[in-house]
């Protein structure tokens, strides 16, 4: 699964732009993954600026 | 508010301010929703903008103009500068004032403007046409119908997916980036910094756009591409170490550019797509500021004349697309291929194009001679540079925002 790091989140909307199901929920200063949805395909992992996101292995 | 708008715009960057700004203009009753709580806050640019592309729309007003720049320098892998001036080749912005400053010109011409308004969803009509926005503001959720919605929400463009448009960006389609404004940046002052290199910003390039007093935006995008193995974080923080090792960083900003063509689709009934939402920065310089304008403005135009009409099909919307590709979109398609060329250049060519460009004499090194030497072994490409940058340099290499 795909996990995100809150406190290290800018909120800038980049990993939604590539996300191919659209899972992301992105508001002002709130991010989550619909896990349901996610498909763990990682293009989000790959495009933050910033390391924010990281895939686990479960 | 009122419980019924001609127009409803959701975002309030330069897209869609300049939309809601002409279509109060066309007539039009026009409301903004702006999620963050601050017009152009969080600043996601690097403020950099072409001169002729930005006098073309407004005119350039010292209250949000931080730095003008006469000269950019191309840097090679090896550290050999290319140097191109001309007095007028853009600015430095305030983005914060600028956003502000367009948000006022809509604001003036009628249009009313709501910020932490955070779109929710959209409403349809029976034949799954777009017609209203539900959004939340300060723990209220509201429902409001409009002829048209426009999507000017950047780069993520949730709204245009609720409105069933494909918006996803392919990896190879997004730079990734990341930047410090930094200050004790020792810089000349009326320059822009380009660094181009496949191992220090793969896919992408290296900026410094100086503000004035020391203080520069220095940041890098990188292609989604290449993302995977190193972030744009660390290769900044490398490239900073290496050049700016005295230099403080003031703010930090990160985002998503689209260099991609213009999407596929941009018009439904009911509905326009615009800016960064729509695909439509500039695919090799990443550039979105003065394209947003552009497209902006044309489908304000276009939204009011459809209200007046009483015709909000896509059929007639469609005109902003048209007129889209006639003034910036068809130079983006080639401008996208020119991209997947030059960004696929090894250290090895981009060296050699900085030592060929330097051995001509300067009256002739232009932006052309460096995409000739650059593409010196893809004559079809040699022959698009050449129509792109037929129209200006400015235009064209509109610095990354």
């Amino acid at each position: 699964m795909i996990r995100i790091k809150e406190d290290r989140c800018d909120f800038c909307g980049t990993c939604v732009s590539v996300c191919p199901v659209d899972c992301i929920e992105l508001r002002e200063t709130v991010i989550k993954i619909d896990e349901k949805t996610c498909t763990d395909c990682k293009l989000c992992v790959y495009v933050c600026p910033i390391e924010t996101l990281e895939f686990v292995d479960e | 508010m009122s419980d019924h708008y001609d127009v409803i715009v959701i975002g309030a960057g330069p897209a869609g301010s300049m939309a809601a700004w002409h279509a109060s203009l066309g007539g039009a009753k026009v409301l903004v929703l702006e999620k963050d709580r601050d017009i152009g806050l969080p600043v996601r640019c690097a403020e950099g903008v072409g001169a002729a592309g930005l006098q073309s729309l407004i005119e350039a007003d010292p209250r949000w103009i931080a730095n003008k720049i006469e000269g950019i320098n191309l840097i090679s892998p090896h550290g050999k500068r290319v140097h191109l001036a001309n007095e007028d080749f853009g600015y430095v912005l305030n983005r914060k004032l600028f956003d502000n400053f367009l948000a006022e010109k809509a604001s003036k011409a009628g249009a009313e403007i709501l910020t932490k308004a955070y779109a929710e969803e959209l409403l349809f009509d029976e034949k799954g046409d777009v017609n209203g926005v539900v959004f939340s503001r300060f723990g209220k959720r509201l429902s409001l119908r409009a002829k048209i919605v426009m999507g000017a929400d950047g780069v993520e463009s949730r709204v245009g997916r609720w409105a069933g448009i494909r918006t996803q960006l392919k990896l190879r389609d997004i730079e990734t980036c990341v930047q410090f404004t930094m200050a004790n940046v020792d810089v000349t002052p009326s320059d822009c910094d380009f660094y181009f290199s496949h191992e220090r910003a793969p896919g992408g390039y290296i900026w410094v756009f100086p503000k004035g007093d020391g203080i520069a935006n220095v940041g890098l995008g990188i292609s989604g591409e290449y993302a995977q193995y190193q972030s744009p974080l660390r290769y900044l923080e490398d490239f900073v170490q290496e050049h700016f090792p005295k230099a403080s960083v003031l703010t930090t900003t990160v985002g998503g550019v689209p260099v991609a063509p213009t999407n596929k689709q941009i018009v439904k009934n009911g509905f326009m797509l615009i800016g960064d939402a729509a695909h439509q920065a500039n695919p090799i310089s990443g550039g979105g500021i003065v394209p947003a304008m552009v497209a902006g403005k044309l489908a304000g135009q276009v939204a009011a004349e459809a209200v007046q009409t009483g015709d909000v099909s896509a059929a007639f919307l469609k005109k902003y697309e048209r007129q889209w590709y006639k003034s910036e979109g068809n130079t983006h398609k080639i401008t996208y291929r020119l991209k997947e060329a030059v960004y696929k250049l090894t250290d090895d060519d981009l060296n050699k194009t900085a030592d060929s460009i330097l051995s001509l004499p300067e009256g002739k090194r232009t932006i052309v001679a460096v995409f000739k030497k650059a593409l010196y072994n893809k004559p079809s490409l040699i022959l698009d540079a050449l129509k792109v940058f037929k129209m200006s340099i400015s235009e064209v290499f509109d610095p990354l925002s």
